[in-house]
């Protein structure tokens, strides 16, 4: 930081502060949002109040009664217990993404780093070409082949996203591959999985996490996508992409209040993973 | 700069080969006997059937075929849908338009309104710039279908501004029935492009060269449009090429939300009645283009900047 005048650094000094401030709340925010989403995916069934799939039709698009705060969708069913509910596959869908495609792209990362050569440009040349399918065609593909449901589209999401993954990691890990703490690692005679599992991983761990964070809400936005296609998880399974598409109709009616919610709860989640993998990326640039 | 094009070129090609592959493989890899696969499970009659065998050559081994069927696709002859009971290539015909005016509309409004917003944004300090921050960091998380929904019922339900659903008549219905679409489409990588528009003109505005000029009493806005936004362009360009790139596929997912009748709806629906030969097609039609947009992208930045095709861009 420039001190050319000490009013102007004095005044610089504040804002940043401020600002810093100001971000340490939000990410505060982010995070708890974000683990209350956590939460509601492992416990939200159990949280329901009411049945998610008990429908009684005289009760359709009826608003906020005693004992169901949000009212009813199209089909006389509880909204909250079904956006309770709703959550469970909202999470676990990007989260299988998020798994694969960070522990696939790191190993890939990590080898072709690594052994260079060949192996570097063979497994480079295979993520270009992975690069050229959009992640909701190679999905959509993936459900035409396999079937729609929770496991063809999501698994295509993972192979879509590990080329990004992939394509951040390999520049960290050659970075850190150069550096002389590797060498003298090696030097010494250490096994390259030991190399690996105890320094280079490690070391390339906080960027993994942030880029975790990333994918999280993307792989979110494209999974809820599919389930609004009709193409990953099917009705009448509560899940918050596929309540957006089921109370497409009552919007056209007038009743919006099923797809509204639905897509809220899926805003919102996704804002917060990524201003969290955003401050996450940006931490692990100021640590280098 | 001719070299980096023939290069560029040949991967353009090396790619849309690789990628046909892929999809036709993709048939292959279904579960079950192809055969099956292509009537979606129905019974058809054995001449039918026999017709079928001849047409995929499924008593072929399998790249003779891939061989074959690629020999075909040169040829414009895509199969026959078996859900739409027309030729694949006529149903991508028939839809095609739809889909490429609601890409180009997007693109036109992720172009105008991203780059202004962020240019405004970046060179304006203060509530403008705080204000914009805030909503794009909220816009950029919004799904289209989200956004479809929202757009549905402000405009089209409540205030019955624009139609709900399905293509207009003309140039003025077509423009009508197809902006809430495209806002749905364009409203997350508007978003985006106006965050990297805003950082990049930021970025520039601080470099020596640009404060020199201003201090040496050269018109400000001479010094924006001369150095700092012929210098942004670059990052902008790159972002643009993705984002607008990445509409291709998502126009699927904003077709169904509005019942537009384009490429993307309709392979949905072929996906949901294992309709093999239409998403064939149609996927192959949405890879090439994804393919050769970025191509175009890819040259459109050397143009910009000359580094890039003189080989120094870092890998």
């Amino acid at each position: 930081m420039s001190t050319s005048t000490p009013a102007v650094s004095v005044r610089a000094l504040r804002a940043g502060r401020r600002r810093l401030a100001a971000n340490r709340v939000v990410a505060y925010g982010c995070a708890a949002i974000v683990a209350l989403a956590v939460l509601l995916a492992v416990f939200g069934p159990m949280l329901a109040p009411h049945d998610p799939n008990a429908s009684n039709l005289s009760n359709a698009f009826v608003g906020p009664v005693a004992g169901h705060p949000l009212g009813y969708d199209g089909q006389g069913r509880d909204l909250l217990s079904r956006l309770l509910t709703g959550a469970r596959t909202a999470m676990l869908g990007p989260f299988i993404v998020v798994v694969v495609s960070v522990a696939v792209g790191a190993a890939l990362a990590v080898i072709a780093a690594w052994r260079g050569g060949w192996v570097d440009s063979v497994v480079s040349t295979v993520l270009d070409i992975l690069f050229a399918f959009p992640a909701i065609l190679l999905a959509i593909l993936a459900a035409a082949v396999f079937g729609a449901g929770l496991t063809a589209p999501t698994l295509a999401l993972a192979v879509a996203y590990t080329p990004y993954v992939a394509r951040v990691l390999r520049g960290a890990a050659l970075r850190e591959r150069a550096r002389d703490y590797i060498a003298a690692c090696e030097v010494q005679g250490l096994p390259a999985v030991a190399i690996w599992w105890r320094h280079l991983v490690r070391n390339l761990l906080p960027l993994i996490v942030a880029q975790a964070t990333l994918t999280f809400g993307y792989a979110m936005v494209d999974f809820a996508a599919i389930s609004y296609l009709g193409l990953g998880v099917q009705p009448p399974t509560a899940d918050w992409g596929v309540m957006v598409a089921t109370g497409q109709a009552g919007v056209l009616q007038g009743y919006p209040a099923e797809s509204l919610s639905a897509g809220l709860c899926v805003v919102v989640v996704v804002v917060a993973v990524n201003l969290l993998g955003e401050r996450l990326a940006e931490r692990d640039g100021e640590g280098r | 700069m001719w070299r980096f094009a023939a290069r560029r070129a040949a991967m353009l090609a090396g790619a849309l080969l690789v990628s046909s592959f892929l999809i036709f493989a993709s048939l292959e890899l279904a579960p079950g006997d192809p055969l099956a696969s292509l009537t979606g499970g129905r019974t058809l009659p054995p001449e039918a059937v026999e017709q079928l065998r001849a047409q995929y050559h499924l008593d072929d081994p399998f790249l003779s075929r891939y061989v074959h069927w690629l020999g075909d696709v040169f040829q414009g002859e895509l199969g026959t849908s078996i859900t739409f009971r027309e030729p694949v290539s006529s149903v991508i015909g028939s839809r095609a338009g739809v889909t490429v005016e609601l890409v180009l509309y997007a693109a036109l409004l992720i172009a105008v309104l991203g780059v202004g917003l962020g240019t405004l944004a970046g060179l304006r300090r203060g509530r403008v710039d705080a204000s914009v921050l805030v909503l794009t960091s909220v816009l950029a998380a919004v799904p289209s279908f989200v956004a479809a929904i929202v757009l549905l019922n402000v405009f089209a339900v409540n205030l019955g501004w624009f139609p709900a659903l399905g293509t207009g008549e003309g140039l003025g219905g077509t423009i009508r029935h197809l902006t809430l679409p495209a806002i749905a489409l364009a409203l997350s990588a508007m978003a985006i492009v106006v965050r990297v528009t805003r950082v990049a003109v930021r970025t520039e505005l601080g470099r020596e060269h640009v404060q020199t000029a201003v201090s040496r009493g050269i018109p400000y806005h001479q010094v924006v449009r001369r150095h700092v936004l012929r210098n942004a362009a670059i990052p902008v360009t790159t972002i643009l090429g993705i984002t607008i790139t990445s509409l291709i596929a998502l126009s699927a997912v904003v077709e169904r939300a509005f019942s537009l009748d384009g490429l993307g709806s309709a392979l949905v629906e072929a996906a949901l009645s294992k309709d093999f030969a239409v998403v064939q097609g149609i996927s192959l039609v949405f890879v090439a283009a994804f393919i050769v947009a970025n191509t175009v992208v890819d040259l459109l930045y050397a143009v910009l900047d000359p580094r890039v095709a003189m080989g120094s861009r870092a890998a």
